[in-house]
């Protein structure tokens, strides 16, 4: 099941037959598919079919897991992620990531979003980091709320805020794609709501992959959804076609509640 | 299924609750009861330490007045202030002089009232100072050891003569064949020069090591057979690891002997499975999701190691640190294996001439015959004690420094 995005030019993921193994363990089975700077993306599916390790191949983060094994070829921007060429570090930081549990470091705010454009040396003036760290933040949503204390510690925020810290920090690189591994389903629905307002805003401006579990919210957040069932993807579409009008039997037993 | 209600107000059930309440409250006596239990130990152990090591640092000395014009000491000051100074000390017979004036003040015994090493106080007070030999001077000189019990102790402090004073000798000298001259200074820097030896040794190389096996080493079976032996390592006698050091430093690369080069290189050998145990189990309860973060954001390894891992592991291998060091500071056994067991009468002057440490030390005093050695033995204890709390004491603040850090 394959389906292209029309307009060429907005291309920016490109997978090819990716399988995804844990030791001898097929978690992700020959998918193919195509991701765009336009549009959200969001990947749903039942718990365990593969759509949070398929996320992992997009910055390798799956590399990290010892037995962890992909084949196929994914290419950003048409370069093979995979291939020798490519340097990891730098396919994080090009490729950002929001974690399920918001993860700040147990550093003060402005540490934690200062953190990676100084490892990567984005910023070489003091005024320039504040700089970035002020954009990212306000790009967050967050600015209003932590200004004034900056210096204190990133963990000491609700988990709403420390979600947005997250992605604040996952922005202040200047990423071209943010993957988003069930970013609200730690977080009270108001605190949810803040995150896809974000999301709303921060589209077009990056490519935005979501996984998530609430198919009200990927219906909500989305312009296009692919729907991974036991490690394939069963169908991917423009999200309104796929939760108004599925052409595949399973995806409707899925999204009408009858398994998952 | 039994359908039947239960009935929580029944007599069996309050006979059941009331039990519950009963073997709480036991539980908590019995803790409490180890708990003070062994808090008596140790006030017990702590109590008769220092009311035994407290006159330890205490001596007793006696007033004698040496009129060195009119004694037979042949000596001038101008002698002693040119480079021969040395040589006429040593050819004085400065003991006589002071058994001289011992006797004149207190009688015939009077010179076994003065400890043998009383004269070297003299000796030091004439090199210091040469122009004592023009007049009659007053020297409060240690007396003999055991003059407290014996007597005619009773009969000097009444005329005067006595004077306890605190014993700063022990905290500045070294050993001594004789108690009243003893000190502790030799074998405290001897201990603080080994640790110095095991820490620089065994921390690096242990943290290093634990960081390696758990950041970056395969999952195999070699990895395995490493950790079985490092966690086997850890329980191996210390003497074992004397006898190691005195095959593999002396024996084969001729180290100086009794050392604390060598020492701190053998106790940096047992410490080192120590802290890397603690450092694995430290970085092991370093949250993944941190690791993820900082991954995420395009940090290599090594970054996330030393921006993020190691700082956050840090009061745990810490904690491992001061528990390797603890016990490397009080062992004894793989010391006297590599000969640090010697009768060392100077402070080493540095880290290869002839060292004791202090646990080694009192082994050797409460081997001693002579009595005053038993409070000397007990001083020596308070202050390696001092020493571990003091070495504590600075691990914690270290610790609680890096946890508020974050």
């Amino acid at each position: 099941m394959l389906t292209d995005i029309e307009a060429k030019a907005d291309l920016k993921i490109r997978a090819r037959a990716v399988s995804a193994f844990y030791g001898a363990k097929k978690a992700v089975d020959d998918v193919s598919l195509d991701i765009g700077t336009e549009h959200v993306t969001a990947f749903i599916g039942p718990s365990g079919c593969g759509k949070s390790t398929f996320l992992r191949t997009l910055n390798r983060m799956n590399d990290t897991i010892a037995g962890a094994r992909v084949e196929g070829r994914i290419e950003l921007d048409g370069e093979d992620i995979y291939g020798s060429a490519m340097d990891v570090v730098q396919l994080r930081a090009r490729v950002g990531m929001v974690f399920q549990k918001p993860n700040p470091f147990p550093k003060s705010i402005f540490e934690n979003v200062a953190y990676g454009p100084r490892i990567h040396g984005l910023a070489p003036r003091k005024a320039e980091l504040d700089g970035i760290v002020e954009r990212s933040l306000r790009r967050a949503g967050l600015w209003d709320e932590v200004k004034d204390r900056l210096a204190e510690s990133g963990t000491a925020l609700s988990g709403g805020q420390q979600q947005r810290l997250c992605i604040a920090r996952a922005i202040a690189v200047d990423p071209e794609v943010i993957l988003m591994d069930e970013p609200a389903s730690a977080l009270d629905p108001i605190a949810t709501a803040r995150i896809e307002e974000l999301i709303h805003e921060l589209r077009g401006r990056y490519a935005i992959v979501i996984v998530t579990h609430n198919m009200q919210q990927a219906a909500r957040v989305s312009q296009r959804t692919a729907f991974f069932h036991l490690g394939e993807l069963v169908e991917y579409g423009d999200t309104s076609e796929i939760f108004t009008n599925p052409k595949v039997p399973r995806t409707q037993d899925y999204i009408t509640g009858r398994y998952g | 299924m039994n359908s039947a209600p239960t009935l929580w107000r029944s007599e069996a059930m309050r006979i059941r609750v009331a039990g519950r309440y009963a073997a709480e409250r036991r539980f908590r006596l019995i803790g409490l009861g180890a708990v003070a239990l062994s808090l008596g130990f140790l006030a017990f152990l702590l109590g008769t330490m220092a009311l035994n090591g407290a006159a330890g640092f205490m001596e007793t000395r006696l007033k004698v007045a040496i009129d060195f014009p009119r004694s037979d000491l042949f000596l001038d000051a101008a002698a002693l202030q040119g480079p021969g100074a040395q040589a006429a000390l040593a050819g004085a017979d400065i003991e006589g002089a002071v058994a001289a004036a011992a006797q004149a003040r207190f009688g015939a015994a009077g010179p076994r009232l003065i400890s043998d090493a009383g004269w070297l106080r003299v000796r030091d007070a004439l090199a210091a100072d040469p122009s004592l030999l023009g007049r009659k001077a007053e020297f409060s000189l240690p007396a003999a050891s055991g003059l407290e019990g014996r007597p005619e102790y009773h009969a000097l402090q009444a005329t005067g003569a006595l004077v306890r004073g605190f014993n700063l000798r022990f905290l500045t000298g070294s050993d001594a064949t004789d108690p009243a001259a003893v000190g502790i200074w030799g074998a405290f820097k001897g201990s603080l020069l080994t640790m110095v030896v095991t820490f620089a040794i065994a921390f690096p190389i242990g943290v290093l090591s634990a960081l390696y096996l758990e950041e970056y080493a395969p999952r195999n079976r070699w990895t395995e057979l490493i950790e079985v032996s490092i966690n086997n390592l850890a329980a191996v006698p210390s003497i074992i690891f004397g006898l190691l050091g005195l095959a593999v430093f002396l024996n084969f690369m001729h180290m100086p002997r009794s050392a604390p080069l060598v020492g701190g290189l053998t106790l940096a050998l047992m410490t080192m499975p120590v802290i890397v145990i603690a450092g694995r189990n430290a970085l092991k309860s370093v949250p993944p999701s941190v690791r993820d973060a900082a991954l995420g954001i395009g940090a290599s390894p090594v970054q996330v190691v030393f921006h993020h891992v190691l700082p956050l592991a840090l009061p745990g291998i810490l904690t491992g640190t001061i528990i390797g060091m603890a016990r490397a500071l009080g062992e004894t056994a793989p010391l006297l294996m590599i000969g640090m067991r010697a009768f060392i009468a100077a402070p080493p002057g540095g880290l290869d001439e002839p060292a004791t440490v202090l646990p080694v030390q009192i082994f050797l005093w409460s081997d001693e015959v002579s009595r005053g050695f038993v409070e000397k033995t007990s001083a020596a204890i308070l202050v390696l004690l001092a020493f571990l709390m003091a070495m504590n004491g600075l691990a914690i603040f270290l610790r609680n420094r890096f946890e508020t850090r974050w």
